[in-house]
Parts: structure tokens; C-alpha cells; sequence
């Protein structure tokens, strides 16, 4: 058979539709998610929901979990799970607060050192997987308890006794890096827009929605970056690889070691950067910060289309399963159900999207 | 006749009191494809393994390209030309033909952090190398997962030969396929001779070795039992010294000649 005649179509195979390649996404099921539930609320909540104020107010806790999400998508696609970020989010503040309050460092050095030792954290989970071969899920649900523990002895060795640290926004208050990790961006651009009468304004002139939240900003970012680097770098490449099946990405070539630490370093910086977030929003931090916050983060990448087993998934897709959840919670008061229908619907949503994402990935791999 | 690209000379290997190969003498030249045939047990499977890199052998001489040579690693020997594609395949079927056949090995463009896996080049040259093949993929973006098994052998070998492979050793590539799976492998070995490249292929079906062989050894109970050109054995004497002997031609005989 010569080169020629094979260059012909093959007869049996039928010309994809875009939609059916669409049908291929995992983002897929976490954006038909998010439809559903601009149309539930559309329908069920107050309009004010989707004014601009209302939107700002259901993307803040879906950034903030969010950033979280895109991590544990990543790490996830990568073949493993980390417990313990949703503690690691209350370790980091408790370093955090220590470092800006107790020590009175200036964030240029408390942020870089919370990270780092939030870094070596993950790093470490990491090693212990890889040396052991035991599965990560039993490693990290250690760290969940370990770091909540270490949290709470932390908080209460440093304040003499309570759960709770104060007296960080006065801390960091006119720290030139505060901005960037707080309260509102683009304010001239919202009081802009104000004065043109694009956006709503008080009767005072000033805007009803001050800037879009720092951790929106960032929450964007890291899932443009997050999607960049899994689809278009070697990297990228290896994360999949390293999480399709381990034995055959080390047989050709693929580092896979430094790529599951990194992942597991990723993740615990990501949990370190909402810790500093949310610390300094909210002015103090407590032991119970990022409380379940592993598990919603887990579900916002199986929604988003992850696979449990690995090797598939999407950075964009947790974006939009963060979204979701975000949504949720939030919407629930712009209507008149009971807000604690939450629960319900995010355990009924998990398990609808483990079942569409295995109907995906049948479909990927031709299983029939 | 050229001289061998590797030869592997009294090839002796012990697990501590197990004696897995016993004296084995192999080698393949450019554009051949030697068979190695042996039943199951026979040391086929530690015989490749020693060959490509995996393990040391406890006797016994490489010389690769005129040269002694002593692979530390697998790693090696894929360096110095020699692939192996083993049963498993070493493909992740919910990743796209083009992802798996430069996993690891990404082509990129653009610097520093702007550097990036060139995925236009490597869709088209994935295309291409398997075109040569005489597959026609419905896209660069299929999953393996939905390509046949002797399509995956397929691309398992186009991956081997695109980086190089001077010495490309098939661990029974024909054993779990089909009738016209298998012709489409033997057909691909054939190609793979055409370029220059040395293959070793493993099996314990005759039928598949004689198809595209050019030389036959046969190990049993770790050791070769010496080397014979095509058109110099038949294939009942092949398969009678694999089975080590009488007891074959015996039960051959009262199953009326069906093995």
C-alpha cells in the first residue's frame, strides 16, 4: 500500500462534528454545570443576584476556593490527592500571623517565608508518598490532622492561650505589598465607570462595587496559567503522563518523581496564598481557617472533570466547578429556600459528576 | 555480510541459585530481523531485559558497534540505539497519539519562560511517521485508547524508530492480536528491516517468525540452541526444538498436525 492511497480518509470513520468534539472536553460537564445554575437562580433568586455587586459577592468565596481547586486539579491529573491543604491553609495563617504580629516582619518577608515553608510542607508529603508507595490519599488525611493540630498548639503558644490571633490588618496596614494581597483592584477604573453611569454608584457618586476583589484577579490568573502549562509545555505533558500511568512515563524518559513533589509543592503554596489572603482580609486568623476546605477543593476538580484515577482532567474546568460552588452558597440567600439545601445540592452535584465524567472518559478511550 | 550491530556473546545470568540464562549467543545486523524463539520460561524475557539495559549480566560479553559495552541502566541503551518495546507498551491510552508519542521527548519552541511544546510540529510529524506506517489516524488528537492493540504496536515502534532506534527488540509483538492485526505488525517489521534498522523479534509462534525472519535462534532452559538462515529450517524443526525435542513431534502427531 503505498503512502498515496493511505492518505485518503479511512471510508469507516465519520467526519466529527464540533459538537461532538466539544462532547470530548472534561471542561465540559463544570461549564453545562454553570449554565444550570445561572438558569436556577435566573429563575428562583432576586434579580440583584446578577448585578454587578452580586456577582462579586458569589466570586469571592469561588476565587478563594477556587485557587485552591485548580491545585488539586493539577496534583490530581498528576495521579494524586493532598488532605491536608484545607489544614495547611490554617497552619500557613498561623505562621503568617505570627510572623507579621508576634515577630512584626514586613510581608516582603513574612509571604515569601510562609510560602517556603508551606513549599517544603508539600515537598515533604510528597517524598513520603514516593519513599512508602503508599497511597497519598492515607498520607495527606496524616497531614490533615497533623497540620489542624499544630495550628491550633501554634495559635494558642503565641497568644497565650486563645484559638485566635489579632491585630494583622493593623499589622500590614500601609505595607506597600498589602494591596496586592487585599481589598480591591482597579478602584479608579469602578469610580470611572461610576462617573460615565456604566455601573451603579450610591447617590454619593461612589461606586456601589469599590474594585473586583485581589483574589478574583488572582483566581483568574493562576487558572490561565495553570491551563497554559498543562496543554501547551512539556510539563504539562509530564503532569498527564505522570498521572495516566507512572511505570510507562519514567520507561520513556518523563521525570516523574520531581513532578508528583512539585505538584504536592504547588498545592500547599496554593493553600499558603489563601491562607495570607484571607488572613489579611480578614484582619486575624483562627484555627478552624480552611476547615473542609480539601474536600471542596477535591470536588471542584471532579467537577471540573478530573478523573479520580488520574491522568484526566482540567485547570479551567476546576475554574468553573469553583464557580459553581461559589454560586451555590451564595445564591441560596438570594432566594427563598433554606440556605442549608447547600449541602445537598453539593453532594448530589459530586456524585452526578463522577458519573458524567466516566461516561467521558469511556468515550475518550473508546471503551465500549 | 555486515558485522552485527550488537553482539552479545555466552550470556550467563544468576538469581542467586536460579540459573535463568545459561550460555546464550546473539546478535543482530543492520536491516535483519533475527527471531528469538522459546517457549514460556525459556529466559526470552530476562534475555531482552539484559539486552536493553535492565539488567546486568553475571557472565558473558556485550560488544555494541565493535565495541565492549556495559549498559548501567535502561537509559543507556536507549542512547545508544536501542529501543525496546515491550508487551505493556508503555502508553497511556487517555492521552492523544501525538502526546504519548512525545512523551518525554517534547519538541519545543520560543525561550525562556515563554518556551513551549511545539504541538503544530509534533501533530504533524506524529501524522506523518504513522502515514510511513501505514496507519491513517482520524487526528494527531485521537486518544490511544481507542486505536487497536496492533495499532498501539504500531505506534510504540514508529515512536522507537523516529528517535533513533538502531536495534528496535519487539517483546511478543503478535501475541494477543488478531489475524489481520498481526499481518499489519509483520507487515510494519518489514518496513522498520527496509531502513537499516536491526530487529529482534520475540515470540513463540513459528508461524509469525518465519513470516518476515531472516535468521531463527531458539533458546530452551536458558540456552540457544544455535543460529539457522531462512530456507535453512523448516518450521517443524523450529518448533520441535523449542519444545525441546520428541514430545512435541509426539503429541503433534496424535493431534493431527493442528499446532
Amino acid at each position: 500500500m503505498s503512502i498515496d492511497t493511505l492518505a485518503r480518509a479511512d471510508e469507516r470513520v465519520k467526519s466529527e462534528s464540533v459538537f461532538a468534539k466539544l462532547m470530548k472536553r472534561p471542561e465540559l460537564g463544570a461549564i453545562g454545570g454553570v449554565v444550570l445554575v445561572t438558569v436556577f437562580f435566573m429563575i428562583t433568586a432576586d434579580h440583584t443576584m446578577f448585578t454587578l455587586s452580586g456577582i462579586m459577592n458569589f466570586m469571592t468565596p469561588a476565587a478563594q476556593l477556587g485557587i485552591l481547586g485548580i491545585a488539586a486539579a493539577m496534583l490530581m491529573i498528576g495521579g494524586e490527592f493532598d488532605l491536608s491543604i484545607g489544614s495547611m491553609v490554617a497552619f500557613a495563617g498561623m505562621l503568617f500571623g505570627v510572623f507579621v504580629v508576634n515577630i512584626g516582619m514586613p510581608l516582603i518577608v513574612a509571604i515569601p517565608l510562609t510560602l517556603a515553608i508551606a513549599a517544603a510542607l508539600g515537598a515533604t508529603n510528597g517524598m513520603i508518598v514516593l519513599r512508602t508507595g503508599l497511597p497519598s490519599f492515607i498520607v495527606t488525611l496524616a497531614g490533615l490532622f497533623v497540620l489542624r493540630g499544630a495550628a491550633l498548639v501554634g495559635l494558642k503558644l503565641f497568644t497565650g492561650g486563645s484559638t485566635q490571633l489579632r491585630g494583622v490588618r493593623e499589622a500590614v496596614e500601609g505595607d506597600f505589598l498589602a494591596p496586592i494581597f487585599s481589598g480591591d483592584a482597579f478602584g479608579f477604573v469602578m469610580r470611572w465607570l461610576a462617573e460615565a453611569g456604566i455601573v451603579d454608584s450610591f447617590k454619593s457618586g461612589v461606586p456601589k462595587v469599590p474594585g473586583i476583589p485581589v483574589e478574583i484577579l488572582w483566581f483568574v490568573a493562576f487558572a490561565l496559567i495553570a491551563t497554559y502549562i498543562l496543554l501547551r509545555t512539556p510539563v504539562g505533558n509530564w503532569i498527564f503522563a505522570t498521572g495516566g500511568d507512572s511505570l510507562a512515563a519514567k520507561n520513556s524518559g518523563v521525570p516523574v518523581r520531581r513532578v508528583k513533589i512539585s505538584l504536592f509543592m504547588l498545592t500547599a503554596m496554593a493553600a499558603a496564598l489563601i491562607a495570607i489572603i484571607t488572613v489579611i482580609d480578614a484582619g486575624s486568623t483562627d484555627a478552624r481557617r480552611g476547615f473542609m476546605k480539601e474536600f471542596e477543593a477535591i470536588i471542584a476538580a471532579v467537577i471540573g472533570g478530573c478523573l479520580l484515577t488520574g491522568g484526566y482532567g482540567s485547570a479551567i474546568g476546576a475554574f468553573f466547578g469553583a464557580i459553581i460552588f461559589g454560586m451555590v452558597t451564595i445564591g441560596l440567600t438570594y432566594t427563598h429556600f433554606d440556605q442549608d439545601w447547600f449541602q445537598v445540592f453539593l453532594g448530589a452535584m459530586l456524585l452526578l459528576a463522577v458519573i458524567f465524567n466516566n461516561v467521558i472518559r469511556r468515550r475518550v478511550t473508546g471503551e465500549r | 555480510m555486515t558485522a552485527p550491530i550488537i553482539h552479545m556473546e555466552n550470556i550467563k545470568k544468576h538469581y542467586g541459585n536460579v540459573i535463568a540464562l545459561n550460555g546464550v549467543t546473539f546478535d543482530v545486523r543492520a536491516g535483519e530481523c533475527h527471531c528469538l524463539l522459546g517457549d514460556n520460561g525459556a529466559g526470552k524475557s530476562t534475555f531482552i531485559k539484559t539486552m536493553s539495559g535492565v539488567h546486568k549480566p553475571t557472565e558473558g560479553s556485550i560488544t555494541f558497534e565493535g565495541k565492549p559495552l556495559s549498559f548501567q541502566s535502561p537509559r543507556d541503551a536507549m542512547e545508544a540505539g536501542i529501543a525496546t518495546v515491550f508487551q505493556d507498551l508503555a502508553m497511556i491510552p487517555l492521552m492523544s497519539v501525538t502526546r504519548n508519542f512525545f512523551m518525554g521527548r517534547e519538541p519545543t519552541k520560543g525561550k525562556g519562560i515563554f518556551k513551549r511544546f511545539d504541538i503544530d510540529t509534533a501533530n504533524e510529524i506524529t501524522m506523518t511517521e504513522m502515514r510511513k506506517m501505514g496507519i491513517n489516524l482520524r487526528g494527531p488528537d485521537q486518544a490511544v485508547g481507542t486505536l487497536s492493540g496492533g495499532e498501539r504496536q504500531t505506534v510504540a515502534i514508529a515512536r522507537a524508530v523516529y528517535f533513533g532506534a538502531k536495534v528496535l527488540i519487539l517483546d511478543e509483538p503478535t501475541s494477543a492480536l488478531g489475524v489481520r492485526q498481526t499481518a499489519n505488525v509483520l507487515a510494519t517489521i518489514n518496513r522498520v528491516r527496509g531502513q537499516g534498522i536491526g530487529v529482534v523479534f520475540i515470540s513463540h509462534n513459528v508461524r509469525h517468525a518465519m513470516a518476515v525472519g531472516d535468521r531463527f535462534t531458539v533458546l530452551n532452559r536458558g540456552q540457544t540452541l544455535g543460529t539457522a538462515s531462512r530456507g535453512e529450517i523448516t518450521a517443524a524443526k523450529l518448533q520441535d526444538m523449542m519444545a525441546g525435542g520428541q514430545e512435541m513431534a509426539e503429541l503433534e502427531g496424535s493431534l493431527g498436525g493442528t499446532i
